[in-house]
């Protein structure tokens, strides 16, 4: 069994962030982390394989990401991004007002509670129900496009909180275009909410944060490929 | 100017309870709204046209739903008075992770108990308690999660232990067996007048599960 030794405190920060390439909540504490201009090691995890680091500091969930900072390891996205905006100020991915801010969470909570189930499932799922499925997704993404009300992006000017948790959004329309899938996002239907998309994709700091995109495309056809195909 | 805090709320919901302790724990005046949930108000649906649910917190006229997120708002709006968090980011990054938690697994795993029987019963009762044992942990030798006071994880949590007797009784064990120090935490809170004034009489909430239990066909 390999010795673990954990970092000491040292003058310099130290963030590391356990990660996987194809993980949207991974990627998410790339983007913020890259928003502020924080430095960090990332360590890429093989999960059929946990690194006994990641055991280590994430005991009770044994899953990714973990952010350690100094030596103290922090779990759970949405809790990490937080954490980072609460320890890095600079360019804020929250708003201060408590209320926006309570928004800013019903929203990431909504993507990660209703949006994340139904992508996984459309991805699992055949005819009539994935056709059900899709449907649903449209409808919630109906729903979050009301809250866009006019802004460039959920935070407003530039990425923030909600911005950064829909990166889910991403990852399913990778996922649609491999598997063959009936469209999600169109422009017909979604205007307001497609502009913003293509905003988001081409973020300079968002695109950096994404899987390349061939790869991405293969790990979806091998992961859930075969006879899912249906439009 | 008053602030004008109504609370729209469903009496055995252990969430509604959350907000409950929050705005005791602040001092905080408040209209109770109680919602029949099987014919919900118009003025429910119109402040959660999303998830239609209980609790929402309506603070001059704005509304805030999802019992942790409203916790957070009050603790945040509110801030000089008894803080739920604490000011130290990687402190407040392990409040949210634990009152995350509960809000994953000890739920589910109560809910099961209470409308399972058989197999499916007997594994949530083993996964709920060793859920609660690593609560338990957590705790360690502090007199609540928080420390020297309560916080947002005790009040993210306490609000079940008015579930426990009815878990108990319908899922045939004891939790004080199980998990002593965690029922001993759920007394020391219930000492304070913010949570014994905010959870349900568990007979109630036993009675109103039997009757739960009666309409889905379990019996």
């Amino acid at each position: 069994m390999a010795a673990i030794s954990l970092q000491t405190a040292t003058m310099a920060e130290e963030v590391k962030l356990f990660g996987t390439w194809a993980s949207p909540f991974s990627r998410r504490i790339e983007v913020a982390l890259k928003l502020k201009g924080v430095q960090f090691e990332y360590i890429e995890e093989n999960l059929s394989n946990k690194s006994p680091a990641l055991l280590e500091y994430n005991p009770v969930h044994k899953k990714i990401p973990v952010l350690v900072h100094n030596g103290k390891p922090v779990a759970e996205s949405l809790v990490i991004l937080e954490y980072i905006d609460e320890t890095w100020k600079h360019n804020p991915i929250l708003p201060t007002d408590p209320y926006e801010k309570a928004i800013a969470r019903f929203w990431a909570k909504y993507i990660d509670d209703k949006l994340w189930p139904a992508a996984t499932k459309v991805l699992v799922s055949k005819g009539e129900e994935q056709k059900g499925v899709t449907e649903e997704i449209q409808e919630q993404l109906k729903t979050l496009e009301s809250e866009l009300k006019g802004k460039k992006f959920f935070g407003g000017e530039s990425l923030g909180f909600v911005d950064i948790a829909a990166n889910i959004i991403v990852f399913l329309l990778v996922a649609q275009e491999a598997l063959g899938l009936m469209e999600i996002l169109t422009e017909e239907q979604f205007p307001v909410l497609h502009e913003w998309y293509q905003r988001l994709v081409d973020d300079a700091v968002f695109k950096e944060c994404v899987p390349p995109r061939e790869r991405h495309l293969g790990f979806f056809k091998v992961r859930f490929g075969s006879s899912t195909a249906s439009k | 100017m008053a602030d004008e805090i109504i609370l729209l709320d469903f009496w055995p919901s252990m969430f509604g309870m959350r907000v409950r302790v929050a705005l005791a724990e602040k001092g905080l005046k408040y209209e109770y709204k109680e919602e029949d949930l099987r014919n919900k108000s118009p003025l429910l649906l119109e402040m959660n046209p999303v998830h239609k649910k209980i609790p929402v917190l309506i603070h001059n006229g704005k509304p805030i739903c999802e019992s942790l997120i409203i916790v957070q708002y009050i603790d945040e709006v509110w801030k000089d008075k008894a803080p739920l968090l604490p000011s130290d980011p990687y402190q407040r990054a392990q409040a949210r992770f634990w009152a995350d938690y509960v809000d994953k697994k000890p739920y589910e795993l109560g809910r099961k108990i209470w409308s399972t029987k058989g197999e499916e019963q007997e594994t949530a009762k083993k996964e709920f308690i060793e859920c609660l044992k690593l609560l338990e942990g957590e705790l360690g030798e502090k007199p609540y999660f928080g420390g020297e006071k309560i916080g947002f994880v005790d009040v993210a949590l306490v609000t079940f232990s008015c579930w426990f007797h009815a878990y108990e009784s319908f899922g045939n064990f004891s939790i004080e067996a199980e998990c002593p120090k965690l029922i001993a935490w759920t007394k020391r809170c219930m000492e304070k007048e913010s949570v014994s004034s905010s959870l349900e009489d568990p007979h109630k909430v036993h009675g109103f599960v039997m009757g739960m239990r009666k309409k889905l066909g379990i019996e």
